[in-house]
C-alpha cells in the first residue's frame, strides 16, 4: 500500500511546528514516539504510521485554533474516533497529525419531545443507546463494535450494523451536526428539524471519512424501543435456498428487523465458539428477526416460518423467550472473533452484491480462496446484500496475508462485476483505494474529488484515503475543459 | 422566445450543456414543469427540458431497486410499484395544483430534485434517503456516476444526497436508482377532535414517543375535507391488519387523558386523506395566498404560531409530529417574510422558513429559502461552484449565485 510521499519541508519543520502547537493546546499533545505508537494504526492492523504528533482538544475553539494552525502551514491532519476503522480511514501520515476527539465525550442533551440526542463526538454509539434505555428508546445502527466505536466514527464512516435494513444506517439517523472546517471556520448543518435550508451537506459529509470536516457536535435521532423482538432460525441445505428464500420474505412485504446468513465454516466457528444451539447439518443459516408489538411480530414469525419452510428450509427454530433471542444472536455477534479462534488470522472483506447473485457470488468467493489456498468464511447482512467474506490466513507464514489480501481485492471486483458495490458499511479507506477504479470511472472519481476540494482546497484532511489519485484543486474548475478531455490521465499516482 | 432544448438520450444531453457552456447561455433545467413557481425564478437563456428522457431500465422488486430515467412521470413509476405490492416510501407529494398546473404531471427526476418528503418523513426518511444512486451531466459538460444500485453503499461521497433537493442547480440527472418498499397491507387512522395546538402536538408527541410505530403525524386546526372544520388531530397507523388494529387501540388508551374525543378512520378512506394533507388540500385557500413552509424541532412546532404577529390573517396546519409547519397567508408586499423569519428566530436556532409559493415579484425581492450563515454560504457556493463552475444550470435559483 503506497502512501504519498511525505512533504519534505514539513517534516524538516517538525520541532518548530510541535513548537506552535504546544502553545495551541497546553496538555494535549503527544508528541514521544512511544506514546505516539498507541495511535499508529486502527482496526486495519496490517498498517502502521507514527504521525508527526497527536492532538486531544477539548473544545470547539481548540478544534478550530489547530485547524487553522495547520492549513497556514500545509500540515496535514488524520481525525480519529475510537480507532475501530477495519479500512486503515484513520491511519495516521508520515508528515501530518492526529486528531483524536476521545476528550469529546460528554452526551449534552437528550430531549424525548424532540427525540433527539445531541452528543460530542467522542460518545461510544452504545453510550447513546444506554442513557436513552431507562425511557425505553434506543439509537438504532448497531455496528458490531458499537461497545468500542464513537459515533463521531459513525458518522465519519455512514455506520451500519445489522438493522439497517429496517432503521437505515447512520445518516438516515443523524439530524445535525457541527463541524470545523481545515481553515477553522465552524458550520453547523441540520439540527433539530428534519432537513436543512440549501444544498444536504449533512448527507455528504455523513460518509466522507474524515475528508470535509472535523465533526465536534452530532445530533442524532432516537427511537421508542419496539415493544417485542422475536428472532426465526432456519437452516437450508444449500446458500442459493437461503437466498432465495430472503427474496421471498421480501416479496411478501415483510422487512424484518435484521436478515442474516452465515456459510458452513461461520456456523462451525460459531457453533464451537459460542454453543448458541446453531443446527450443524446445513450449508447456510438464517436468522430473521421481527420486532412490533406482540400479535404482530407472533403473526410475522409465523408467516416468515411458513415461506421458509415452502423454500425449502430443513430447520426452523423460533425464540420463545428474549433469553432464547439473545442466544441466537450470540453466534452470529461473535461470528469474527469464533473464526479468530479457528484460524491464526483472518482479512474481513465487506461489499454489497444484488441478493439475487448471492448463489453465484459465494461459488466464486470458494473458487478465489481456493487458487490462493486459502478458505473463506461467509457471513452476510442477506436483507441488503452485504457481504462479509472472512478470509482465513497464517501471517506466520510467508506470502498468506498478501495472498488473503489478493483474495480480499478479487471478491470485491467479483461484487462490482455483478452490479454490486465495494463497501457496504467499513467505508473505502486505504483499504479499497486502489479499487475505487473498478466502481468509478473517471469523470466519476473527479466530481468527488472536486467536491473535496470545495471543503479542503488544500487536500490537508485524511489525504491518500478514498481516492487512488490526489486532486489538483487548483487546476481543477478553472481550466475549460475541451469536449471534456479529462486531465485524470497525467496525475500522478501513488 | 426562450430556446428550448430537448434532449431524448444521455449523449444528447451531454452535447446540449456542452453547446451551452461553450457559448455562455444559461439554462433552465426543467422535466415535467409542474414546480417552476418554486424557488427564486431563474433567469436563463434557454430551457432545457428532460421529459424526453423517459423509461424505466431495471426494476427487480426482491432487491427493492428501480433505476428509471428522470423523465418518467411519476404516476408511471407509481402504477409499476403498486402492481408488485410496493411504493416509495418517501411519500413524493403532487402540490402542481398549487401553483395552478395540473395534479399527477410530476416525474420522477422533479420529486428527487426538488426533495420534498411527504407526511411519512419522520418514519421513512425523505426523498434523500431513498436516493441511492444516479447519472448525471455537471456544468462542465461530463458525464459521470455516483453512489450505487444497492441499497447498502459507502463508497466514495453520498453525492445523491447532495443532488436530492438540489434543484437542478449542481447537475442534470439523465438516470436515478432509487430505494423501493413493501408498500403497506392496511393503514388506518386515529383522528383525535377538538385539541387545541398545543395540546394536539403534545398528543402527537406521546404517540412518536411510544412503541405504536406511528406513519403519520398531522394536527389540522380547521379539519379536513368531508370531516368538517373543527380542530383534527390525524396519526397513522400501518401494517399488517391485526398490528394496525391492535396498534390503534393502544394508542387510544395512551392518549384519552389528552384527547377524549377519538374515531378510527378505516383503509380507502385514511388513503385519500393523507394524500390530501401531503399536497395541501387542507388549506386551500386564495391562490393568490402566499404559502411559507417552517420546518423546526416538532417541540417548537405550536410556539411558532402562537408568536407570529396577530393580524396576519392566515391558516396553518402542522406534519411531522410539529416539525413542519404549513402557513397559508394573504398576499403581501414582502410575503410576511419579515414577519415569519423575526418570529422563527426567536422561537428556534435551527429552524428554517421557505417562502413556498408567492408572487414572483415578492420571490425576486424576498430570500425565499432561509438565508445561511456566512460560513455555510461560501461553503455552498464553493460547491455549486465545483459542479457548475460557469454557473449555467439554473442560475439563482437557491441563492443569488447559487
Amino acid at each position: 500500500m503506497l502512501m504519498p510521499v511525505p512533504d519534505k519541508a514539513v517534516m524538516e519543520g517538525r520541532d518548530a511546528f510541535v513548537a506552535g502547537l504546544r502553545v495551541l493546546i497546553d496538555d494535549g499533545l503527544i508528541e514521544d514516539p512511544a506514546e505516539l505508537s498507541a495511535y499508529s494504526c486502527d482496526g486495519l492492523t496490517a498498517y502502521q504510521q507514527l504521525p508527526l504528533a497527536v492532538v486531544l482538544p477539548r473544545t470547539v475553539e481548540e478544534v478550530s485554533r489547530i485547524l487553522r494552525y495547520c492549513h497556514e502551514r500545509d500540515v496535514k491532519v488524520v481525525a480519529r474516533g475510537s480507532g475501530t476503522s477495519l479500512s486503515g480511514g484513520a491511519l495516521p501520515l508520515a508528515d501530518g497529525i492526529v486528531m483524536a476527539m476521545g476528550r469529546f465525550n460528554r452526551i449534552l442533551e437528550i430531549d424525548y419531545d424532540d427525540r433527539v440526542a445531541v452528543v460530542q463526538p467522542g460518545v461510544t454509539n452504545l453510550a447513546i443507546s444506554n442513557a436513552v434505555a431507562h425511557r425505553d428508546f434506543y439509537y438504532a445502527p448497531d455496528p458490531s463494535s458499537q461497545i468500542a466505536c464513537s459515533i463521531g466514527g459513525n458518522v465519519a464512516e455512514n455506520a451500519g450494523g445489522v438493522h439497517c435494513l429496517k432503521y437505515g444506517m447512520t445518516s438516515n439517523n443523524l439530524l445535525g451536526l457541527e463541524m470545523v472546517l481545515i481553515d477553522g471556520t465552524v458550520v453547523r448543518l441540520g439540527g433539530r428539524g428534519l432537513d436543512t435550508p440549501g444544498y444536504d451537506l449533512l448527507g455528504v459529509v455523513c460518509g466522507s471519512e474524515g475528508m470535509l470536516g472535523v465533526v465536534t457536535e452530532v445530533t442524532v435521532r432516537i427511537l421508542p424501543r419496539p415493544q417485542v423482538q422475536r428472532a426465526l432460525l432456519l437452516g437450508f441445505a444449500t446458500v442459493e435456498a437461503a437466498g432465495n428464500c430472503v427474496a421471498s420474505i421480501i416479496g411478501e412485504g415483510i422487512i424484518p428487523a435484521a436478515l442474516e446468513i452465515m456459510d458452513r465454516p461461520a456456523i462451525h466457528a460459531a457453533e464451537d465458539f459460542v454453543h448458541a444451539g446453531y443446527p450443524l447439518d446445513v450449508e447456510a443459516l438464517m436468522i430473521a428477526e421481527l420486532d412490533g408489538t406482540p400479535e404482530e411480530v407472533d403473526h410475522l414469525i409465523a408467516e416468515v416460518e411458513a415461506i421458509a419452510l415452502a423454500a425449502g428450509a430443513s430447520y426452523a427454530k423460533a425464540s420463545t423467550s428474549e433469553a432464547e433471542r439473545v442466544l441466537f444472536w450470540t453466534g452470529r455477534k461473535a461470528a469474527f472473533p469464533a473464526v479468530g479462534r479457528i484460524s491464526p488470522d483472518y482479512y474481513c472483506v465487506d461489499g454489497t452484491i444484488p441478493r439475487r447473485t448471492l448463489g453465484e457470488v459465494l461459488n466464486r468467493i470458494t473458487e478465489i480462496g481456493g487458487r490462493h489456498g486459502l478458505k473463506v468464511a461467509n457471513v452476510f447482512h442477506a436483507g441488503d446484500g452485504n457481504l462479509h467474506p472472512m478470509v482465513l490466513y497464517d501471517s506466520n507464514i510467508p506470502g498468506q496475508l498478501e495472498a488473503a489480501e489478493a483474495v480480499g481485492a478479487q471478491i470485491l471486483e467479483t461484487c462490482v462485476e455483478v452490479g454490486g458495490v465495494l463497501s457496504g458499511e467499513h467505508g473505502v479507506g486505504i483499504e479499497k483505494r486502489d479499487l475505487m477504479h473498478r466502481q468509478f470511472g473517471p469523470a466519476d472519481l473527479e466530481q468527488q474529488t472536486r467536491l473535496k476540494c470545495a471543503f479542503d482546497e488544500k487536500n490537508l484532511l485524511n489525504p491518500g484515503k478514498v481516492f487512488p489519485e490526489l486532486c489538483r484543486c487548483a487546476e481543477m474548475g478553472k481550466i475549460h475543459v475541451h469536449r471534456g478531455a479529462l486531465r485524470f490521465p497525467e496525475l500522478p499516482r501513488f | 422566445m426562450t430556446n428550448i432544448l430537448a434532449p431524448e438520450n444521455s449523449s444528447q444531453l451531454v452535447d446540449a450543456v456542452r453547446s451551452a457552456r461553450a457559448d455562455g447561455t444559461t439554462l433552465e433545467v426543467i422535466a415535467g414543469g409542474t414546480r417552476r413557481g418554486y424557488g427564486r425564478p431563474v433567469d436563463a437563456d434557454a430551457v432545457l427540458d428532460v421529459s424526453g428522457l423517459t423509461g424505466v431500465i431495471d426494476y427487480d422488486p426482491a432487491e427493492l431497486v428501480l433505476t428509471a430515467r428522470p423523465g418518467t412521470p411519476m404516476r408511471e413509476i407509481a402504477s409499476l410499484l403498486a402492481s408488485r405490492g410496493q411504493h416509495l416510501a418517501f411519500e413524493p407529494t403532487d402540490q402542481a395544483p398549487l401553483w395552478g398546473g395540473a395534479g399527477g404531471a410530476g416525474t420522477l427526476g422533479g420529486a428527487l430534485s426538488v426533495g420534498l418528503g411527504g407526511p411519512r418523513r419522520p418514519m421513512a426518511g425523505g426523498a434523500r434517503d431513498h436516493f441511492l444512486g444516479f447519472e448525471a451531466v455537471n456544468g462542465f459538460g461530463h458525464l459521470f456516476s455516483a453512489g450505487g444500485k444497492v441499497i447498502k453503499n459507502v463508497t466514495g461521497y453520498d453525492l445523491p444526497k447532495l443532488a436530492a433537493g438540489a434543484l437542478g442547480t449542481l447537475c442534470v440527472l439523465s438516470e436515478v436508482t432509487v430505494k423501493v418498499l413493501p408498500a403497506p397491507a392496511d393503514v388506518a387512522t386515529l383522528a383525535l377532535e377538538g385539541l387545541d395546538d398545543a395540546v394536539a402536538l403534545r398528543a402527537l408527541a406521546m404517540a412518536l414517543g411510544s412503541p405504536a410505530a406511528v406513519s403519520g403525524a398531522v394536527h389540522l386546526p380547521y379539519g379536513a375535507d368531508g370531516l368538517g372544520d373543527g380542530p383534527l388531530t390525524l396519526l397513522r397507523l400501518e401494517g399488517v391488519p391485526v398490528s394496525v388494529a391492535g396498534r390503534a387501540a393502544s394508542l387510544q388508551t395512551l392518549l384519552t387523558e389528552v384527547a377524549p374525543r377519538a374515531r378510527l378512520i378505516g383503509g380507502e378512506e385514511s388513503r385519500r386523506l393523507w394524500r390530501d394533507v401531503g399536497d395541501l388540500h387542507p388549506l386551500q385557500g386564495s391562490a393568490e395566498d402566499v404559502i411559507w413552509r417552517v420546518s423546526l424541532a416538532p417541540s417548537a412546532g405550536a410556539a411558532f404560531v402562537a408568536a407570529l404577529p396577530e393580524g396576519l390573517g392566515g391558516r396553518h396546519f402542522y406534519d411531522w409530529g410539529g416539525g413542519l409547519v404549513w402557513l397559508f397567508l394573504p398576499a403581501a408586499e414582502d410575503g410576511h417574510a419579515a414577519a415569519v423569519r423575526t418570529t422563527l428566530a426567536g422561537v428556534s436556532r435551527d429552524g428554517h422558513a421557505t417562502l413556498f409559493r408567492a408572487a414572483e415579484a415578492v420571490r425576486r425581492a424576498q430570500p425565499v429559502f432561509q438565508p445561511l450563515e456566512p460560513g455555510l454560504a461560501a461553503l455552498s457556493d464553493r460547491v455549486k461552484e465545483r459542479f457548475d463552475p460557469d454557473r449555467i444550470l439554473n442560475p439563482g435559483r437557491f441563492y443569488g449565485k447559487v
